[in-house]
């Protein structure tokens, strides 16, 4: 075994591993109003991250220990993507947790590992270490949800998040061993081969996959699977929140796509099926709920549901199109949420949470910077061209039209319509009412600059999203389909 | 049915029992101890399938050191039995219905083409060593599953000690650089003590 060899791929984790252990005992002698100091190393441990992921890539698929570990294109554009949302939840974050007296080296030092766990999920190839880098994630992420002790809804939405995420696990895990023991293997190119090749008990490869995909409706939270989403979004801190929705849902897509594609690519039919029913049922459900909704973290909660189930109808589509259509969508919908949570926390203040409707009346003549960013996100998010959601919801749509569901293409289109009702509403509310309060908006020039960058991007990738586009396609094709 | 599958089935009854024991008792302490009980039992279907360390490992990890703990973390707290049970009967139905139903499903899609003649446990000779293949995959072929598990136990740490600690003003802490930097005369302080006349209580015998 060559050793050298088998770090080079891994470098990222390894990088990103010994420089947590670095911060976490560097944070220990800083004084509580030094932690500027550890967020710049978290931001230096991020961009080291970055150069060390596109250093280490390689033409081709890279295997690593034992063929624990895949390096491939799809990887290292997903883990890119993660360290860019890490940061900008991060630099959103800051000011808003310091005033809460949340910016503490156990945040940071439960981030990085939260983002360590997203990496060696997104670069699995063997179920024990997706399922290791699923915890690793939802344990940092319920901790970090707990952490705002004082706080009697931070704290239930923990213990909601970590009971039914414990349960997630364990369907999870039900599903893998029935898989192990129809096909002898927990390595997904193999289990693909044995089922290719034909199993003698192919209802028990089924029963294991009913159970998966629970598992994976779980994580993903789409319906009926969801109900710890608008909890855990309402209960946590934004900034936790904002985490939670953001980067760990490419690992869930890269999870997704490893297991049902990567390993249980000829079972296809079965389970194809089953997340047409999972979809419809979150576009549904998703979208009507959201109409209800008065406070905007429960609102985004549904509406993320609701996206989940437009995310898997691209896993529905299937070949280059459908895969990657759902990593673009997927994609954009990161940089979508991190906006939305992002203009919360700037328009909060130490005591005062903006997280209502109301919260966001008469923005515009309190700044119509801010408010013209905000039009562009939601925008966005209900698909409204030019902006880059209506793109992202359009390629979906497209693949899943070619493969024939073009019933299935209609109903999404009607949700998105119905969608787009409580998107628009926050628009109206901004431009055409009166503004509740007049406190003024205090923008630091990291955030402001930030929300800028991410509020046009929604303009920019719209108009020309074609690089990003062919990306997400090239590292799919490479990745999931020439096996 | 020779004589291992009988003790098989002893054991997996046990453990279905002392299953259904600790989600059924009354008692927080008596579920503990059924759990024990489970543990127990399945250390003895590992132990059939030549798991020796495995089997060690759970009984000596999870009831001698984990249970032990987690009954004295139930005795200490005072939990209300009363309000736990409020609204079970309501729900009972409704909740055995669907766990009918699926224990249903289950053995309809499994239980009648599930042969066992397709299925065998591997058996090795008297010298081969359980524990030492355990040790060699271990460090070899599953060495990033293993770090990564040395990680999340890392995680547990500190999440634990971001939840609990708490510093609270008034507290009696111990300074450590102080208690280095003692001096002999900081402990003792030598009182001369002049004695009294027609007290000597001391000599007096």
């Amino acid at each position: 075994m060559n050793l050298m060899a088998d770090l080079i791929p891994a470098g990222a984790e390894i990088f990103l591993l010994v420089m947590v252990c670095v911060i976490l005992i560097v944070d220990l002698m800083l004084a509580e109003s030094s932690k500027i100091y550890t967020y710049s190393l978290v931001m230096l441990t991020l961009l080291g991250c970055s150069l060390i992921t596109v250093g280490t890539h390689t033409q081709g698929v890279a295997y690593a220990f034992h063929n624990m570990f895949v390096d491939d294109l799809m990887s290292d554009v997903l883990k890119l993507f993660s360290y860019i949302a890490v940061g900008t939840m991060l630099v959103y974050s800051r000011s808003y947790l310091t005033v809460r007296g949340l910016f503490t080296g156990e945040f940071m030092v439960l981030t990085l590992f939260a983002l360590l766990g997203m990496n060696v999920m997104i670069s699995a190839n063997n179920f024990v270490t997706l399922y290791l880098g699923l915890e690793l994630l939802s344990l940092s992420l319920y901790a970090m949800v707990a952490l705002q002790r004082d706080s009697a809804v931070a704290t239930e939405a923990a213990m909601k998040y970590f009971i039914l995420g414990a349960l997630a696990s364990g369907l999870l895990l039900y599903g893998m061993s029935m898989l192990y023991g129809a096909t002898g293997s927990l390595e997904l190119g193999v289990i693909s081969d044995a089922i290719k090749h034909g199993v003698p008990n192919k209802s028990l490869l089924v029963f294991g996959l009913v159970f998966i995909v629970s598992g994976l409706a779980f994580k993903l939270g789409v319906v009926p699977f969801h109900m710890w989403v608008p909890d855990v979004y309402h209960g946590a801190p934004t900034a936790m929140t904002m985490l939670i929705g953001s980067a760990p849902k490419l690992a869930a897509f890269a999870f997704t796509a490893r297991i049902l594609v990567e390993g249980l690519q000829p079972l296809v039919n079965d389970w194809s099926g089953m997340l047409i029913i999972l979809a419809i049922a979150s576009m549904a459900l998703g979208n009507l709920s959201a109409i209800a909704q008065t406070n905007l973290k429960r609102m985004f909660a549904y509406s993320t549901i609701s996206h989940m189930g437009f995310l898997l109808l691209g896993f529905i589509g299937g070949g280059v199109e459908g895969y990657g259509s759902a990593m673009f969508y997927a994609v954009i919908y990161v940089l979508m949420t991190l906006g939305g949570f992002g203009m919360i926390m700037l328009l909060s203040r130490a005591g005062f949470e903006a997280d209502t409707l109301n919260d966001f009346k008469g923005l515009n003549q309190r700044s119509p910077w801010l408010a013209f960013m905000m039009l562009l996100l939601m925008f966005s998010m209900a698909g409204i061209p030019p902006t880059v959601g209506f793109y992202a919801k359009f390629s979906v749509l497209n693949a899943i039209v070619q493969t024939g569901h073009t019933w299935l293409a209609v109903l999404a289109v009607l949700f998105s319509l119905i969608g787009a009702f409580y998107y628009l509403r926050i628009v109206k509310l901004m431009y055409f009412d009166v503004p509740q309060s007049h406190e003024p908006i205090n923008l630091a020039p990291d955030t402001g600059l930030l929300i800028s960058v991410n509020g046009l991007s929604m303009l920019l990738l719209g108009t020309m999203p074609g690089m990003l586009m062919s990306v997400c396609a090239v590292s799919v094709q490479q990745s999931l389909l020439l096996h | 049915m020779n004589f291992l599958d009988i003790v098989f089935y002893v054991f997996a009854a046990i453990t279905v029992f002392a299953a259904m024991g600790v989600i059924t008792s009354r008692n927080p302490v008596n579920a503990a101890l059924f759990l024990v009980l489970a543990f127990c039992s399945s250390a003895g279907i590992w132990m059939l399938l030549e798991a020796e360390f495995l089997a060690i490992v759970l009984v000596l990890v999870y009831v001698g050191a984990v249970m032990v703990l987690f009954l004295f973390v139930v005795m200490m707290l005072d939990i209300n039995l009363v309000r736990l049970r409020e609204g079970f009967w309501r729900w009972f139905p409704f909740g055995a219905g669907i766990a009918g139903l699926m224990v249903f499903e289950m053995i309809y899609v499994l239980g009648a083409r599930q042969t066992s003649d397709t299925v065998h446990a591997v058996t090795h000779g008297a010298d081969y060593s359980n524990t030492k293949e355990l040790g060699r995959l271990l460090y070899t072929d599953y060495v990033y599953p293993f770090e990564l598990a040395a990680v999340l136990l890392l995680v547990a740490m500190v999440a634990a000690i971001a939840l609990t600690l708490r510093r609270r003003a008034g507290l009696k802490t111990q300074s450590i650089s102080e208690q280095v930097q003692v001096q002999a005369a900081d402990r003792v302080r030598i009182v001369k003590q002049m004695s009294a006349e027609g007290t000597d209580s001391a000599t007096r015998k």
